[in-house]
């Protein structure tokens, strides 16, 4: 029931907007692939391209290496879960995810089984008869789950279905839609241009830039190794360092660090640091000023004036007592490999680094 | 005509006043219904009444057997039955077309359905006369000759029904686009898609129920127009209901005016059957 998915160097072109640009990506069967990007990244365009709302300009969607790039829409076997609460008004919840046995013209007893068994799939077995006004939003998106299962696809598609929730809600009906998928071993993709949400779901995290995949890994790896410095910036915070190359390494606030990845050919570049790989240790005579601290639960982010410029640090909650705003500090970064980029800092970017 | 385009009731619910007298609301109603019920009671007493012989009814009772009575009341209602189904099969699915397939052509079609309103029904006439007059010539020789006299059939007159599509479509354009406003046609119908459903599936199963009030007011008032329509059908000669009144009211004063008030009740009848019958499927 589950199917190969695979994108053959996608090309669509809204005017002058290009919002897929030769992407390929493969989605092996039984996957769950976050698509990730900012908005206008194609990532909308590219699922909308597998379900058959969208036909590229040029390039292929293949299911299961078969070419469904001209196949309409209303025969295709991928289930929608959309962004929009889409649910019919004027059906209850029964016979919205009843739709498409009925549209195939399945028998009413028929109909009924598979809407009850959906229903209590999605944790709503009660609810059968309400209208959808008469379900939360996050009812909707359940019973809207269902509705796109109940055919059995051999891929579900899932276009943010969690952006008009509530955080909370949306928490918890991610971790079920996983749960779901995991059990049924259905392919599939689901678009978000939030990162945490991708990181904390999916097998692989496909991140696009302008039509175009940057990276395509497991989520540890697209946030511990980025491929591209727009990784980086994309997925979790990142500082932007003024670092200097020299040799294999990089120096940044005095520091030499390894670099990883490609380097450009300027010996001055950014060096990327993640918030929690900068350690922070109060110090009256301390180089760095606290400038201020949000509390985020488990970890205090702090912000930091150096040299004139500004760095982001994450730490445990419990140290952050002593390090409200205008403590002195003293910071040092983590020893691991770091990426670097051509210089983007621009003017007060802390300059000590250069002349270490 | 409460429920010309479904946004009356959000309209009326934020104006209420929280806290205006009672009193107050009373004058207003009984202003209205003195507007409308004295009128009618004159009227009503008008046909009823003759200085010389008294009360009686015999106006109503004549009126049923008068010469054209049924004929030109049938004639209306099949024409408005006529005009109903073909402008909203003409404007739902071109609508939805748009707005699915061409959005930014929206304005454009705006502008010509709405056109009409602009368009004194003189002008109109005299236009679709000289079209019809030049047409006979132009198309004397093919064979489009007999389509072209068969629509001006005197019994059934679809050259009324086509003036008459014209007329009430800036009234159906306001009505359906209200109604589509309020639902997300775009995800309903791609969600529809997704689930197998073919265009006539999705256009009968999916839009038009959710449309259901906002194609209940474009029968409405593409009802009431055509059985009030005066102008275009006696310029072309036809002699449908609204017409027939007219052409009593010369002879017999007081059985056109108990007529006008007999077809008052009527229209208002068949608004309240038609309304039933769209409000009634929504509940079940």
């Amino acid at each position: 029931m589950t199917a190969q998915v695979e994108f053959r160097g996608l090309r669509r072109v809204f005017g002058r907007t290009v919002a897929l640009d030769g992407f390929d990506l493969t989605i092996a069967p039984g996957e769950f692939v976050a698509l990730l990007g900012p908005s206008g990244c194609g990532k909308t365009t590219a699922l909308r391209c597998v379900a058959g709302f969208e036909r590229p300009d040029s390039g292929a969607v293949l299911l299961d290496g078969k070419d469904i790039t001209n196949v309409p829409a209303n025969k295709r076997d991928a289930g929608m879960v959309f962004q929009s609460y889409s649910l019919f008004p004027n059906l209850n919840a029964r016979d919205n995810v009843a739709f498409g046995l009925r549209v195939r013209k399945a028998p009413a007893a028929v109909r009924h089984a598979r809407a009850a068994e959906l229903l209590e799939l999605v944790g709503l077995p009660t609810h059968a008869d309400r209208f959808p006004h008469e379900l939360s939003g996050g009812q909707q998106q359940r019973v809207a789950l269902a509705r796109a299962l109940a055919l059995e696809p051999r891929v579900l598609l899932l276009d943010e279905p969690l952006s008009a929730l509530d955080a909370k809600v949306r928490v918890t009906l991610r971790e079920e839609i996983r749960r779901l998928q995991l059990d049924l071993g259905i392919t599939t993709v689901f678009v978000t241009h939030d990162q945490e949400e991708a990181l904390s779901i999916a097998d692989r995290v496909a991140v696009l830039r302008e039509g175009r995949l940057e990276q395509c890994g497991p989520p540890a790896e697209v946030y511990d190794r980025p491929a591209t410095p727009f990784v980086a910036e994309f997925v979790g915070a990142m500082n932007h360092l003024a670092g200097r190359l020299s040799g294999d390494g990089v120096t940044v606030f005095g520091q030499l660090l390894p670099v990883d990845g490609p380097v450009p050919a300027e010996p001055d570049v950014d060096v990327l640091i993640r918030p929690e790989a900068v350690r922070v240790t109060p110090d009256p005579d301390g180089r760095a000023e606290v400038l201020a601290a949000s509390f985020r639960g488990a970890s205090v982010r702090l912000r930091l004036s150096l040299e004139g410029g500004e760095v982001l640090a994450d730490v445990p909650g419990h140290e952050a007592a002593r390090l409200g705003a205008g403590a002195r500090v003293t910071v040092r970064l983590v020893e691991r490999p770091v990426l670097v980029a051509a210089r983007t800092v621009t003017a007060p970017a802390p300059v000590l680094s250069a002349d270490a | 005509m409460a429920a010309l385009t479904g946004l009356e009731p959000v309209a009326a619910a934020a104006a209420k006043p929280p806290a205006r007298p009672r009193w107050w609301r009373g004058l207003v109603f009984a202003l209205a219904a003195a507007y409308f019920l004295i009128p009618l009671g004159a009227s009503l007493w008008y046909t009823i009444h003759n200085p010389a012989t008294g009360v009686s009814f015999s106006a109503y009772g004549e009126l049923l057997t008068a010469e054209g009575f049924a004929r030109s009341l049938l004639m209306s209602l099949s024409l408005a039955a006529a005009t109903i189904v073909l402008v909203l099969l003409l404007a739902l699915p071109a609508m939805l077309a748009v707005r699915l397939f061409a959005p930014r052509l929206r304005p454009v079609m705006e502008v010509l359905c709405t056109l009409p309103l602009v368009v004194p029904p003189i002008t109109f006439v005299a236009g679709l006369t000289t079209s019809l007059r030049d047409g006979a010539d132009l198309l004397a020789p093919t064979p489009f000759w007999g389509t072209l006299i068969a629509i001006q059939d005197p019994g059934f007159p679809v050259v009324l029904v086509l003036a008459y599509v014209v007329l009430v479509l800036p009234f159906v354009y306001r009505s359906l686009d209200a109604g589509l406003r309020t639902m997300d046609v775009r995800t309903l119908v791609e969600a529809a898609r997704n689930l197998g459903a073919s265009w006539p599936h999705v256009l009968l199963r999916v839009v038009v129920p959710n449309l259901r009030s906002a194609l209940a007011s474009a029968s409405f008032l593409t009802l009431a127009l055509v059985l009030g329509e005066y102008t275009v059908a006696s310029l072309l000669g036809y002699e449908p209901f609204a017409v027939w009144i007219v052409t009593v009211s010369g002879s017999k004063g007081q059985l056109s005016v108990a007529v006008s008030i007999l077809s008052l009740l009527l229209i208002w009848a068949l608004l309240l059957a038609v309304s039933t019958v769209f409000s009634g499927r929504k509940k079940s």
